[in-house]
């Protein structure tokens, strides 16, 4: 195992380097990937016009501004397509290869789609820097501590959802329609994360099952370190709560890959 | 014209039989529908829990033209996104060659190549909100209206279809293009709420540059008889407009294939 660990933390330089490759080769194909996640901007269309008659429970125009320009950046930054990549090589036998390499192909793929987050922010420093410029700058938190938490926090979203993905991908090894669950997924993830509309609007049950589900954990935890004014306790309740889901989900990724790979045949060749 | 509906018939039955070859799929995509119409519903009642109207539209009107977004979307999702889907693979392979060689047209060959029945159950929750929607208002559509928004919607699916189209002549000159599908469908979700909800620059693209509005508030505003004639004919006339732009780009396209095969 230690020499499994050592293996992978030596061939880590190399795999970003892949996956800087990869993004670049497919350059056009990922920036118009990265603008279909255009739900933030239609919510916030919406939203802003109907505060624009009077605050709707509290949440003024500003407020709307910055939540779904906040979600929009996190979510350009922590999306990725691993589950789909999973799946395809499940189904094409193209995984024989990454099977015979002495990575995990857990790390393998998360250091190519961690290579991926710098072009990420291509799109979503723009967005960030019209947060800043727009009515939503108001809205943010002033509190630099807690801004200096949005990183971390952020990062932690990123492995919840690619671990998530990982697992929905990993599905494949048992049934052939991973791809609806994937689909589901989205739905789900719309609803509880947070993405279409502020967990505090959603109806109150709505929201006590998010609380009990991973989704707030992808989302709605670094961008409301982003927008609301927190506590010290509330703060790191919030972080610790993500890193609970961030151990909880990569260790049910590691679980379903394991026994799906024994299930694994190759075909073709 | 008798051969191309044989030919759809022939290619409606494949696509069947072999959705009926894969009977568990129905509770999947059941489970599907059902997801995605509470995901499309909650917005709508958490706003309307709050106000009776938002920018002239009340819960009811609002939920018609939520139930054309859905059967806009179940017919695109149904019918004319998984035949492109093929196509653009195609176009990749060089595939696409047999397809120009069969003696009848391409683009209709190719637009009906695919179909996914159990979109159907989309379509059938689509008219159930339509129908929740007229139960809240306490009263059905007059006849008139009911033609008239019924014509609309059949003009809408064909203005999302025209840009699919042009989507797909795009993937002759820049292969790999299947992004851009989800592109589109990413802009169709704006149409599930109406036009006049958006403000300034965005209605305007919205109406003119990618015209969601022909596709869902225009037929919702006629089959609740808030449309006038003059914005009726435009909006269809608009679409099949588009229609006919997509029919002369396709073309274009046609002509510049080159194969990919040889």
């Amino acid at each position: 195992m230690r020499s499994g660990t050592s293996r992978a933390l030596r061939a880590l330089p190399t795999l970003f380097r892949v996956g800087v490759a990869e993004t670049v080769a497919y350059r056009a194909e990922f920036l118009v990937w990265l603008l279909t996640s255009t739900l933030p901007l239609v919510m916030l269309g919406l939203w802003t016009s109907v505060a624009g008659e009077g605050p709707f429970r509290g949440y003024a125009s500003p407020d709307f501004v910055a939540y779904y320009l906040a979600t929009l950046v996190v979510r350009n930054l922590t999306g990725s397509w691993v589950s789909w990549q999973v799946s395809e090589e499940v189904r094409t036998g193209a995984l024989a290869m990454r099977l015979l390499r002495p990575v995990h192909p857990f790390v393998a793929l998360g250091a190519s789609h961690l290579a991926a987050v710098p072009f990420r922010t291509i799109v979503a420093l723009p967005i960030a820097l019209v947060l800043l410029a727009s009515s939503g700058a108001s809205a943010l938190s002033g509190d630099p501590g807690q801004l200096l938490c949005v990183l971390p926090s952020v990062a932690l979203a990123w492995l919840v959802t690619f671990a998530t993905l990982f697992t929905i991908g990993s599905l494949a090894f048992f049934i052939t329609k991973s791809m609806a669950i994937a689909n589901l997924y989205f739905g789900l993830f719309s609803l509880l994360s947070g993405y279409l509309l502020p967990l505090p609007l959603l109806p109150r049950w709505v929201a006590t099952v998010a609380e009990l589900t991973p989704f707030p954990a992808m989302l709605t935890t670094p961008v409301e370190l982003l927008t609301r004014t927190l506590s010290g306790a509330d703060l790191a309740r919030l972080l610790g709560v993500q890193l609970g889901w961030a151990a909880a989900t990569v260790l049910v990724a590691l679980t379903v890959w394991r026994l799906g790979v024994r299930r694994f045949e190759a075909v073709g060749g | 014209m008798r051969r191309y509906l044989r030919l759809l018939g022939v290619q409606l039955r494949m696509s069947v039989a072999s959705a009926m070859a894969y009977r568990a799929d129905f509770l999947v995509e059941g489970a599907m529908s059902a997801a995605w119409m509470a995901v499309a519903l909650l917005p709508l009642f958490v706003l309307y829990g709050e106000r009776d109207t938002v920018a002239g539209w009340d819960a009811p009107s609002a939920l018609v033209v939520l139930a054309y977004f859905m059967g806009v979307r179940a017919v695109v999702e149904g019918v004319v996104n998984p035949s492109l889907v093929e196509l653009v693979d195609r176009i990749r392979t060089g595939a696409f060659d047999y397809v120009l060689l069969k003696p009848v047209d391409a683009q209709l060959l190719v637009s009906g190549s695919r179909y996914e029945p159990w979109k159907v159950l989309d379509l059938l929750g689509a008219a159930g909100v339509a129908v929740y929607a007229f139960v809240l208002r306490g009263h059905g559509p007059e006849p008139g209206h009911l033609l008239v928004g019924l014509a609309l919607f059949a003009t809408g699916v064909l203005a999302m279809y025209a840009l699919w189209i042009l989507c797909a002549a795009a993937s002759f000159w820049v292969v790999r293009l299947d992004n851009l599908t989800y592109l589109l469908s990413a802009i169709f979700d704006t149409a599930r709420w109406p036009v006049q909800v958006f403000r300034g620059a965005w209605r305007i693209v919205f109406t003119f540059v990618i015209p969601v509005a022909v596709m869902t508030t225009y037929p919702a505003m006629a089959l609740l008889g808030a449309l006038d004639a003059g914005t009726a004919l435009a909006s269809a006339g608009g679409a099949l407009a588009l229609l006919g732009l997509s029919r002369l780009v396709w073309r274009a396209a046609i002509r510049s294939y080159t194969s990919a095969s040889s």
